[in-house]
């Protein structure tokens, strides 16, 4: 079918999806004029219910629960298939990418970029871990922490030590943290089943004050596994990628990273 | 003008049209210049725009939440993706 | 602008599909891929807003402040950081086309044979 075919149907189609959506759109109450009875009971609700003063996450980790875990394992199985998809490749490349690689001209990482990287790795490591800890009470999450840890790790590679990277974050043990992550969230919910409430009930206390950080019950545990799994998951995914792109140096040669990942203290 | 809530964080009405109006149309062009660039590194760059003016439009929306899950995700973390996997590809090429 | 907002999903999604189907760059058509998703999160949070309502967190102001709907933005944000993994996983599948066939072009791969 050559382009301009292409275009024409393409054009038809769009013609057709325009016109029923306009359609649909002049049967909206239009923008601002939010009529639906679910968001207002909530937000008169929810507060005296959870003691949690973000309704956000309240509703991401009590209300809608369980959304929220098949989102999560979504997550984790796109990692691993990440995982699969790339690691098959890595056994064929092994003798090609030495050759490749000797005759490369690398320009340095600067200092001001190793610098700055290295500064920030602490704070962007702390704000993460806030924001994973805190859902109930600010806008924050699980979810929003948890990709802010991972960009932690990266500053460690952007500093120019990958083989930190690779000691500081082995496969291994990003693996079996982000299962935690996702196993501790669905093992929180199940824990409620044996007491005869349903799946993902909120059955820790409450606490008293709303919004403080040991306030609103599973609120604020689910969030932190949220947190480690979804920067467990961005982990894995970014350093399967800068595992196969990259040259690292070792002493004063170049040589190319066809080896598997590896404990940290044992030799390549 | 009227406030919009009597709380220390709110903006009149009128301006919170006009913010979401302006911020309306900087998304739309912002996303036609994404997908009218065909060189997919020059694309990964605007698309790291897009998604900053895409938390700002969010911000706008009253939604702080998914504001700083797409300034995440969007400005930094697809980027990284995106690149890596472009340096992985141009480096079977060579 | 009662429906502006709307117009614009519809514009944004329009374009993403323009170049998802007119692309010559498998990584291309994944980037217009992102720029369709980014329209369901405008089209999420443009329903859910209430004229002259503050964000639905009472961490400072009292609990009965008129707010928007906190549900859709529940939904706008594990969408956000799901999407990007899924991406991922796209974007490995592209790098695999192009180990096996050699070439990134969605034209010509649709019509290559194993």
């Amino acid at each position: 079918m050559s382009p301009a075919q292409r275009r024409w149907m393409f054009g038809l189609g769009m013609a057709g999806l325009a016109a029923f959506y306009l359609w649909g759109m002049s049967g909206l109450p239009g923008f601002g004029n939010y009529p639906g009875p679910y968001g207002f009971v909530i937000l008169h609700l929810a507060v005296k219910q959870t003691f949690a003063t973000g309704i956000v996450s309240a509703i991401n980790f009590e209300y809608r629960g369980f959304d929220t875990v098949g989102e999560e394992f979504i997550l984790f199985a796109a990692a691993a298939g990440t995982g699969i998809v790339l690691r098959r490749l890595r056994g064929e490349r092994d003798q090609s990418a030495t050759d490749e690689a000797a005759d490369r001209e690398v320009p340095a990482t600067s200092g001001a970029v190793r610098m700055v990287a290295l500064l920030f790795t602490g704070p962007v490591m702390l704000v993460g871990w806030w924001l994973a800890s805190h859902a109930q009470a600010n806008p924050s999450g699980g979810f929003q922490g948890g990709v802010i840890l991972a960009t932690a790790f990266i500053l460690v590679y952007l500093s120019g030590e990958f083989l930190v990277l690779k000691r500081v974050s082995p496969v291994a043990l990003t693996e079996a943290v982000e299962a935690v992550g996702a196993g501790g969230f669905a093992a929180i919910g199940v824990a409620a089943v044996p007491m005869g409430l349903a799946f993902l009930t909120n059955y820790l206390p409450k606490g008293q004050l709303a919004g403080a950080v040991s306030s609103s019950g599973t609120i604020a545990l689910i969030s932190f596994f949220v947190g480690l799994e979804v920067g467990a998951a961005f982990i894995l995914i970014i350093g399967e990628l800068l595992e196969q792109t990259l040259l690292v140096r070792q002493g004063d040669r170049l040589c190319s990273t066809s080896r598997s990942w590896s404990w940290p203290g044992s030799s390549p | 003008m009227t406030l919009a809530v009597s709380t220390p964080y709110t903006v009149p009405i009128g301006f919170m049209d006009a913010l979401q109006i302006t911020i309306l149309v900087l998304v739309a062009a912002g996303a036609t210049a994404v997908v009218l660039i065909r060189q997919p590194v020059h694309q990964v760059l605007v698309l790291s725009a897009y998604g900053i003016l895409l938390a700002v439009l969010f911000l706008a929306f009253q939604a702080p939440d998914v504001t700083l899950s797409e300034l995440t995700v969007g400005a930094v973390a697809l980027p990284i993706i995106l690149l890596l996997t472009l340096a992985k590809i141009k480096k079977r090429e060579e | 602008m009662q429906y502006f907002p709307f117009v614009v999903v519809a514009w944004i999604l329009a374009v993403g599909l323009y170049g998802v189907v007119t692309s010559r760059h498998l990584v291309h058509q994944i980037i217009c891929l992102i720029v369709v998703q980014s329209s369901t999160y405008v089209l999420l949070l443009g329903v859910g807003y209430v004229t002259g309502a503050v964000a639905p967190y009472f961490f400072d102001i009292p609990a009965h402040t008129p707010a928007v709907d906190p549900v859709v933005q529940a939904l706008a944000l594990t969408d956000v950081v799901v999407e990007a993994a899924v991406t991922a996983l796209l974007l490995s599948f592209a790098i695999q086309a192009h180990k096996r066939f050699g070439t990134l072009d969605p034209q010509e791969l649709a019509s290559l044979k194993g």
